[in-house]
């Protein structure tokens, strides 16, 4: 699926993807005290590319192996009544579990927190890890719950009328974050407006 | 108005034809055509403006199921023949498969009865040519012709007389009083458990198939019994390409056979199956495209004599359920000679003379109603009673079954838009049916 | 997605291929989880209305349901009013009352569900658990999905279907199935077993088994009631299995990974012998657990979401 960015402004260049998740990876190593217990786990669709790049990023930079999976949230949120059932994503876990791990959970952009909330109850299915923390590309703001994140690519401040789209090559083609407006785009598909 | 009121009819196409006057008087056609005899009566007769619609005589429907005694519920006497006048017809048979049956002197006596108290239409109890309709021994035949009912026309519709001996009893015995078996021609075997017309459709649908040999097996058995003994068969609601075809070849051999088709077997297919909506579950089923073609082209042939309805009411909850369960039958009646125009008039295959023929005259000399006191299925012609049915051919309604006079609502042509209205129904002279502001 | 499942032949190659990968994902989600519930349906009220006795199908949705935090009620023939002669459309109206969000209706009569989904007696979403001898969809989908698993995608395999298709439920939704997935289907049974007009399915017919089976990726094993030889359908159950049932020498003549389906319940002796049913090739087990799987994600992508047609 690629996006429709007619009448958009990019506000990161997939250079900038790519240094800010660098950067996240030495953050997350650093706030752990390196990489013993972390299992990462991407928030499909786009979660999941980043989760793995920075599994990558982090593997080279400790000489471990990362485990990083896939969470679907979508039999979790609690938006599912106002839009026809959705396809579900992949969900995978990686083998040695989560169970007294260090979850580093990944999304594209942190908006009302809905998402963050569902993949919380999720995670709770899956079993108990010792601490959960947060990576998003993008934190735009306007949170409907108390929810933030432990690592931000970039705060962009917007106002409700826009749309916040990232982009990873795994699924279109580039890299990159665009605003747009938000009549003139589809809403994200992880963060719905309320 | 009186019964012996003077009616003048002014301008309406007989048969299609021509528009002519027809002057009523005591029941009795007196006077035809714009002469000064009507011009005379005219000064006192009501008259009826009959221009642009076209004047049959009375229709005769040989196969009416009036459901009374038994199931009020569904229908009474009384609503069925008011449905009856409504739809045109000044007389119908009513079937025997009541409850208790028609099977002997006493209840054919108390529907004629009822039907002459109603007063909508002339009854004509069908009596049933086995006790019970079970199929075992004969009814008492002969009692019923001789009652005040004078049965003619026995049938044990509903169910086959499928007994090959008892069937050829049933034929000879009525050769006494010039009686006729109307038979219901369906294999009890074949059809056990059917539901719909066999076809790749029931085969799709997972209902139980009827299939087209279950009717024609029947068929040809009784046309050749029929030879056999010298006595005339008729045969009920036909419905399939096969049965005509037999029908056509004991015809051609001067066999003593007639046959009905009914209005919705001229129309409606096993398509309508699909929907899995009772309402288009009757007996016999909904039948091909390609039978539908052959049966109209049958009635315009003159292989199949005759439309009959048969009129099947059914209470709500018999219809309203799943199809297993739902009862068979359609309500026929007020509809019949809309889907005759539909069908064969409008398509060119009948004119309006030719649906006299079927709907009226053969009907009636097959019920052997056409003569005596209470004569139906004559011509519009100077001293014939006055049946006479009023039809305005170039109107079209969608169906309303709400709007029915009818007990019950299970029409199959709900929704549908059909040509032609009856306007007016005289039985006798006597106004049966009248729409707004005619008289 | 369909608004109600009544037939198989309503879901087109995307629906279908939506389910079947749902499914997938609830295999995964669920198998070798401690926690085997899912919260998607809290809320949902599932009613399974069984017309006719079946514990493996109603408690396969009864499972499916729960395992999504649906709140179940079943309403079964016995000991109900069912068995009083309520009709159809009382309990539908007593289940509308009651706020059913899907009903789940196993039938004897054809074209049951059909009727509570057109008639306007309920609002809920309708399943087709089962229709007299007309299909059994959810039945198809667990086939297909089990064959899936072991075989990859479906176009262009072959599967042979045999037995009693005339009053199969589960023959009819198969062969709609597998068609619109591009499988190419065989039916084998002896002439009285096949509807009129067959023919004209999206299938090939056989009258030869031995034949149909080289060169089948799948057999799928139709159940034939003793009682039909009353009707003449065959001779005798020893003629009926001698000439249509699946034995170790005919198990012989398929392909060495070709898979041995049965819907259940068999009848072991009659259509399929002990030792083929549960033979190595033999994935019949399986499709009970898949069954599960299945109808979770058909009453997901039925009632998850919004209803409302529009959206």
């Amino acid at each position: 699926m690629s996006r429709d960015l007619n009448g958009s402004r990019e506000v990161l260049d997939g250079d900038d993807v790519a240094r800010a998740l660098t950067r996240m990876a030495h953050e997350v190593v650093e706030r752990n005290k390196g990489a013993a217990d972390l299992v990462i786990l991407g928030i499909p669709k786009r979660g999941v590319p980043l989760a793995q790049r920075l599994g990558a990023r982090i593997s080279a930079a400790e000489g471990v192996d990362v485990p990083v999976g896939a969470l679907d949230v979508t039999m979790y949120r609690d938006d599912l009544r106002l839009r026809p059932a959705r396809a579900l994503e992949r969900t995978d876990i990686p083998p040695g579990g989560v169970d007294d791990k260090i979850v580093v959970l990944v999304d594209d952009v942190l908006f009302s927190g809905r998402t963050i909330r569902a993949a919380l109850t999720a995670l709770d299915d899956v079993g108990r890890p010792r601490a959960v923390r947060l990576v998003v590309l993008v934190d735009r703001g306007h949170r409907q719950l108390p929810i933030r994140a432990d690592h931000v690519g970039k705060n962009i401040p917007t106002s409700l009328a826009e749309s916040v789209h990232a982009l990873v090559s795994e699924v279109d083609g580039r890299d990159g974050v665009v605003l747009a407006q938000a009549a003139d785009q589809p809403r994200s598909d992880a963060e719905a407006l309320p | 108005m009186t019964p012996n009121a003077t009616i003048l009819i002014r301008a309406a196409r007989v048969l299609g034809g021509e528009p002519r006057d027809l002057l009523i008087d005591d029941g009795v056609i007196v006077a035809l055509g714009a002469g000064a005899r009507a011009a005379d009566a005219a000064r006192t007769a009501t008259v009826v403006d009959a221009d642009g619609l076209i004047a049959l005589p009375g229709l005769v429907d040989l196969h009416t199921h009036l459901r009374e005694p038994g199931r009020e519920d569904a229908e009474t006497v009384e609503t069925g023949t008011l449905a009856a006048a409504r739809g045109g017809f000044t007389a119908v048979h009513a079937m025997a498969n009541t409850d208790p049956v028609a099977d002997t002197a006493g209840v054919v006596e108390q529907v004629w009865r009822l039907g002459r108290e109603a007063g909508h239409a002339d009854v004509r109890p069908v009596g049933a040519v086995t006790v019970g309709l079970r199929g075992e021994r004969l009814a008492e035949l002969g009692a019923m012709a001789d009652s005040a009912a004078g049965v003619r026309v026995f049938s044990d519709d509903g169910v086959c007389v499928s007994d090959a001996m008892l069937m050829r009893r049933a034929l000879e015995y009525v050769k006494a009083f010039d009686g006729v078996i109307a038979q219901h021609a369906q294999e009890p075997r074949l059809t056990e458990g059917a539901q719909m017309n066999e076809g790749e459709l029931s085969g799709r649908l997972g209902l139980q198939g009827w299939p087209n040999v279950a009717e024609e097996a029947i068929v040809a058995r009784d046309v050749l019994l029929a030879e056999h003994v010298g006595s005339q068969v008729h045969i009920c609601h036909l419905s399939t390409r096969g049965s005509v075809e037999i029908v056509r070849l004991a015809k051609q051999r001067g066999l003593p056979v007639t046959a009905e088709v009914t209005p919705h077997h001229l129309l409606l297919t096993d398509e309508l199956v699909a929907t899995y909506d009772p309402r288009y579950k009757v007996n016999p089923p909904l039948r091909s495209a390609a039978d539908v073609a052959a049966l109209r082209e049958a009635l315009a042939d003159g292989t199949i004599d005759i439309v009959a309805t048969d009129h099947a009411p059914h209470p709500v909850e018999a219809k309203d359920c799943e199809w297993d369960v739902a009862a068979f039958g359609m309500l026929g009646l007020e509809t019949a000679l809309s889907v005759v125009q539909h069908t064969m008039v409008d398509t060119g295959l009948l004119d309006w003379s030719g649906v006299a023929e079927r709907m009226s005259y053969a009907p009636a000399r097959i019920g052997r109603c056409d003569t005596g006191e209470l004569a139906h299925g004559r011509p519009l012609a100077e001293g014939e009673p006055a049946n006479i049915v009023l039809v305005d051919p170039s109107v079209s309604a969608t169906v309303d079954p709400s709007a029915s006079a009818s007990l019950s609502r299970n029409t199959p042509y709900e929704g549908m838009k059909l040509p032609g209205a009856v306007v007016a129904t005289f039985l006798r002279g006597r106004p049966t049916h009248v729409t707004g502001g005619l008289l | 997605m369909i608004r109600h499942l009544l037939s198989a032949g309503d879901l087109s190659l995307d629906d279908a291929t939506l389910v079947l990968d749902t499914a997938e994902e609830m295999a995964r989600l669920t198998e070798g989880r401690s926690v085997k519930k899912l919260p998607t349906l809290r809320g949902r009220t599932v009613v399974n209305l069984f017309f006719e006795d079946s514990t493996r199908t109603r408690t396969s949705f009864e499972l499916a349901a729960k395992r999504l935090s649906a709140d179940v009620v079943n309403f079964s023939a016995k000991g109900s009013s069912l068995s009083k002669g309520e009709s159809l459309k009382d309990t539908a109206l007593t289940l509308e009352a009651m706020g059913a969000d899907g009903v789940v209706v196993r039938h004897s009569a054809s074209g049951a569900p059909y009727r509570l989904a057109t008639s306007g007696w309920i609002n809920a979403c309708v399943l087709n658990a089962g229709d007299g001898t007309h299909e059994h969809p959810t039945q198809a989908l667990l086939d297909a999905f089990t064959m899936r698993r072991h075989l990859g995608e479906l176009s262009g395999k072959r599967i042979v279907i045999v037995g009693d298709v005339l009053h199969s439920r589960v023959a009819r939704s198969n062969v709609a199935l597998l068609a619109t997935l591009g499988a190419k289907v065989t039916l084998v049974a002896p002439p009285t077993l096949l509807p009129t007009g067959v023919e004209r399915w999206p299938c090939d017919v056989s009258y030869d088994l031995d034949a149909a089976l080289s060169g089948a990726d799948a057999v799928m094993m139709l159940r034939v009631q003793r009682e039909r030889m009353n009707a003449a359908f065959f001779p005798s159950a020893r003629e009926y299995s001698r000439r249509y049932g699946l034995d170790s020498r005919r198990q012989a003549l398929m392909p060495a990974e070709a898979l041995v389906l049965h819907p259940g319940p068999m009848n072991r002796g009659m259509e399929i012998t002990a030792e083929v049913a549960d033979s190595d090739r033999s994935v019949i087990v399986e499709q009970v657990t898949n069954g599960v799987y299945v109808r979770m994600a058909v009453l997901y992508l039925m009632l998850a979401g919004t209803t409302e047609e529009a959206a």
